[in-house]
C-alpha cells in the first residue's frame, strides 16, 4: 500500500506534536526506553567502564596472553566447522521441508526447533551421554575409529553442530518457498543441466540468506556455553573455549582478567550483529523483488 | 519435435536433456532421507536419550528423584524466577512492539538489532556484565550495596535479571512483524468513535496479535525455565538455595548423580517438547485468522 498513512494516534499527549518522533513521550516509548535503558544499556556500559579502568598494555596482555589466545581458536574454529557443516546440511534439510512432501515431515520440521528450545544443561547432558565412550553413538565410533567424542575438542564440536542447526534451515526456508519455478524451468528449457540449474540460478538467489543462517549459527556457537561445558573436559589448550575459561576466571575472582576476555567476545559480538544486518539487507532484495516483479 | 513443459513437482531435468543427467532421478528422494539421517543423528538421538535415561532404572527411581530437597528447591527457584522475569518481558515486548512496528523513523532497523543483542552475547558475558554492576566486591554499584545491605548477585534478584536480560527480545520480535503487517485502520477508526489509547490498545491492538504475543510467551517462558549461561555466573550456584533447575542438571551429572541428572533433564525437556506443541497449535490459529481475514474482504 503506497497511500501515506495519517500521522495521528502517536500520542498521549498531542502537545509533543512538533518534536521528533523518538523524543515524543508516550507511554509505550517511555517503557521501551525506560527498560532497555534498565536492563541493557546500563550493564553494557558497566562493562566499558570496567574494561576502560583496566589500561590498554594490561588489557592487551590479557586479551592476547597464549591461554586466551588458544580458547579463541577452540572456540572460533570449531563453531566454524560446525556453522559450515550446518549450512550443507541446512540446505539439505530446508530443500527436503519446501521441495519435496514424505511421510514425518512435520516431525521433522518440529524437530529442527529443538535446539531453540531445549535447554543447553540438558542438551549437554544428553550429547555427553550419547557420544560418550559408553554412549549409544560414542561407543561405535570408539570401536570403530578409535576416536573419543565426549571430553575432546570433536564433543565440542557435536555440540556446537547441534545448537546451530536450526540457522541456516529457518533463514533458507522463506526464501526458498518464494523462488519462482519458472526460472528453473526456463533455465531446463534452454538446454542447462541440473547442475547447472542449481549452480547458476538456484544457489545465487539463496546464497545471502545461506550465509546470513551461517553467520547466526557460528555467532551462537562462539558464545555457547552450556551444553559445550558438559561435553567438553574444560582442559587449557586441550578443548577449553572462550566462554569457560571466562567463567573460571570469575570463579577464580579474576575479575579483571575475565572483563578483558568478556569484553572481546562483546565486540565480537557486535560485529556479528552488524555482519547479520548486513547480509540481511543483501538477502531482502532477493526476497522481496519476487513478490513485485 | 513434440514441447512439452515439465510438471511442477518433478525436479528431474526432461527426457530429451541428456541421458547422463539420470543420475538427479535419485537425487530428490535422496535429498529427503539424507535430511532425516541427520536431524536424527544430530537431534533425535540425543532427545530420545533424555527419555530413555530418565526411566533406566525404572519407573519408581525416577519418582524417587522428586524426593530430593534441592531438586525441589531447584525447581521452586527456577519456577519464581520465570514468574517474575517473564511478566516484566511480556509488558516491555508489546510496548516495544506498539511504539515501533507502526513507525517508520531514522534508526529504526538500529534499535530492532539493539533489541536483538541479547540473542548474540554469549550468555556468559550477560552474567558477567551483571557481575561487573552489582557484585559487592567489584561492582560498579558496590558502595551502594555495601550501605545498604542489598544482595544482588548470589541471590534471587541477580538470577531474575540474568533471565530478564537474556529473554526479554522474544516478544517484541513475535508480535512486531505482525503489527506492521495489519496497518492502522482499525486504530484509526477505534480512535475516530471515541476510544481513548488504553482502549485501543485493549480492545483492538492486543486482540489483533493475540496469538503472536501467546507465542512470544510461550517462547520468554520456555527460555526464562531453561536458561543456564548468565544465571551460572550471577547464581553462585549454592546447592538448595541459588540453584535453578538447569544448575542443578549440571552440577548432579557432575557428581555423578546420573539418574538424578537425567530426571530434572526429563522436567525441562517436557517444558521444552510441550512449548514446541504449543507453537504448532498457534501457528495453525494464526492461519486460521489470516484466511478468516481474506475470505472477509472477499
Amino acid at each position: 500500500m503506497t497511500v501515506a498513512l495519517p500521522r495521528r494516534g502517536q500520542g498521549l499527549l498531542s502537545r509533543n506534536r512538533g518534536l521528533p518522533r523518538w523524543l515524543r513521550l508516550n507511554v509505550p516509548w517511555t517503557i521501551t526506553w525506560t527498560y532497555l535503558s534498565l536492563v541493557l544499556f546500563l550493564p553494557l556500559a558497566g562493562m566499558l567502564l570496567k574494561a576502560a579502568g583496566v589500561g590498554p598494555a594490561a588489557f592487551w596482555e590479557t586479551a592476547t596472553s597464549p591461554l586466551a589466545l588458544s580458547t579463541y581458536r577452540m572456540s572460533f574454529g570449531i563453531a566454524a566447522a560446525a556453522s559450515l557443516i550446518n549450512g550443507v546440511f541446512g540446505l539439505l534439510i530446508a530443500w527436503a521441508l519446501i521441495r519435496s512432501s514424505f511421510p514425518g515431515q512435520k516431525l521433522l520440521d518440529t524437530l529442527i526447533d529443538l535446539p531453540f528450545a531445549l535447554p543447553t544443561a540438558v542438551a549437554g547432558l544428553a550429547l555427553s551421554f550419547v557420544y560418550g565412550s559408553e554412549g549409544w553413538l560414542g561407543g561405535p565410533i570408539q570401536r570403530l575409529t578409535g576416536l573419543e567424542v565426549s571430553f575432546t575438542p570433536l564433543g565440542v564440536a557435536v555440540a556446537m553442530v547441534f545448537i546451530s542447526l536450526p540457522f541456516v534451515v529457518r533463514t533458507v526456508e522463506p526464501v526458498l518457498r518464494s523462488l519462482e519455478r519458472e526460472q528453473e524451468e526456463a533455465s531446463w528449457c534452454l538446454g542447462a543441466s541440473s547442475a547447472q540449474t542449481f549452480l547458476r540460478v538456484v544457489l545465487p538467489q539463496l546464497t545471502p540468506a545461506i550465509l546470513a543462517g551461517i553467520a547466526q549459527g557460528f555467532s551462537r556457537a562462539v558464545g555457547e556455553y552450556g551444553s559445550v561445558v558438559m561435553i567438553s573436559s574444560n582442559v587449557p589448550f586441550k578443548d577449553l573455549i572462550t566462554p569457560t575459561l571466562i567463567v573460571q576466571m570469575i570463579e577464580e575472582y579474576d575479575i579483571e582478567a575475565a572483563t578483558v576476555i568478556g569484553s572481546v567476545m562483546l565486540i565480537f559480538s557486535l560485529v556479528s550483529l552488524v555482519v547479520i544486518n548486513a547480509l540481511q539487507v543483501w538477502g531482502q532484495r532477493y526476497q522481496g523483488g519476487d513478490a513485485s516483479g | 519435435m513434440a514441447f512439452t513443459i515439465p510438471p511442477l513437482q518433478d525436479l528431474s531435468p526432461p527426457r530429451w536433456v541428456k541421458p547422463s543427467f539420470r543420475v538427479s532421478h535419485f537425487l530428490p528422494a535422496l535429498i529427503p532421507i539424507l535430511a532425516c539421517l541427520y536431524v536424527g543423528v544430530v537431534i533425535l538421538v540425543p532427545a530420545l536419550a533424555v527419555v530413555v535415561q530418565a526411566f533406566a532404572k525404572g519407573f519408581g527411581v525416577f519418582l524417587d528423584n522428586f524426593k530430593s530437597p534441592e531438586l525441589l528447591s531447584a525447581l521452586r527457584l527456577t519456577l519464581i524466577a520465570t514468574a517474575i522475569a517473564v511478566p516484566f518481558n511480556a509488558i516491555f515486548g508489546l510496548a516495544a512492539a506498539t511504539a515501533i512496528a507502526r513507525h517508520r523513523f531514522p534508526g529504526k532497523a538500529l534499535l530492532l538489532s539493539i533489541i536483538d543483542l541479547p540473542f548474540s552475547i554469549s550468555p556468559v558475558v550477560v552474567g558477567l556484565m551483571l557481575v561487573l554492576l552489582y557484585s559487592p566486591t567489584h561492582g560498579v554499584f558496590a558502595g551502594v550495596l555495601q550501605s545498604t545491605g542489598w544482595k544482588i548477585i548470589f541471590s534471587l534478584p541477580g538470577i531474575v535479571m540474568a533471565t530478564i536480560l537474556v529473554t526479554f527480545p522474544f516478544m517484541a520480535r513475535e508480535v512486531i512483524p505482525l503489527l506492521e503487517e495489519e496497518g492502522w485502520d482499525q486504530e484509526e477508526a477505534a480512535r475516530t468513535l471515541g476510544a481513548s489509547d488504553w482502549q485501543v490498545f485493549w480492545k483492538v491492538t492486543l486482540p489483533s496479535v493475540r496469538w503472536a504475543a501467546l507465542y512470544g510467551l510461550i517462547l520468554t517462558t520456555a527460555r526464562a525455565l531453561g536458561e543456564f549461561g548468565a544465571v551460572s555466573v550471577v547464581s553462585g550456584n549454592i546447592r538448595g538455595e541459588t540453584q535453578t533447575l538447569p544448575l542443578f542438571v549440571e552440577d548432579a551429572y557432575k557428581q555423578y548423580h546420573t539418574e538424578m541428572a537425567f530426571g530434572a533433564s526429563l522436567v525441562l525437556a517436557t517444558v521444552a517438547i510441550v512449548s514446541l506443541l504449543l507453537k504448532l497449535a498457534v501457528e495453525q490459529l494464526m492461519e486460521r485468522d489470516r484466511s478468516a481475514v481474506k475470505g472477509g474482504e472477499e
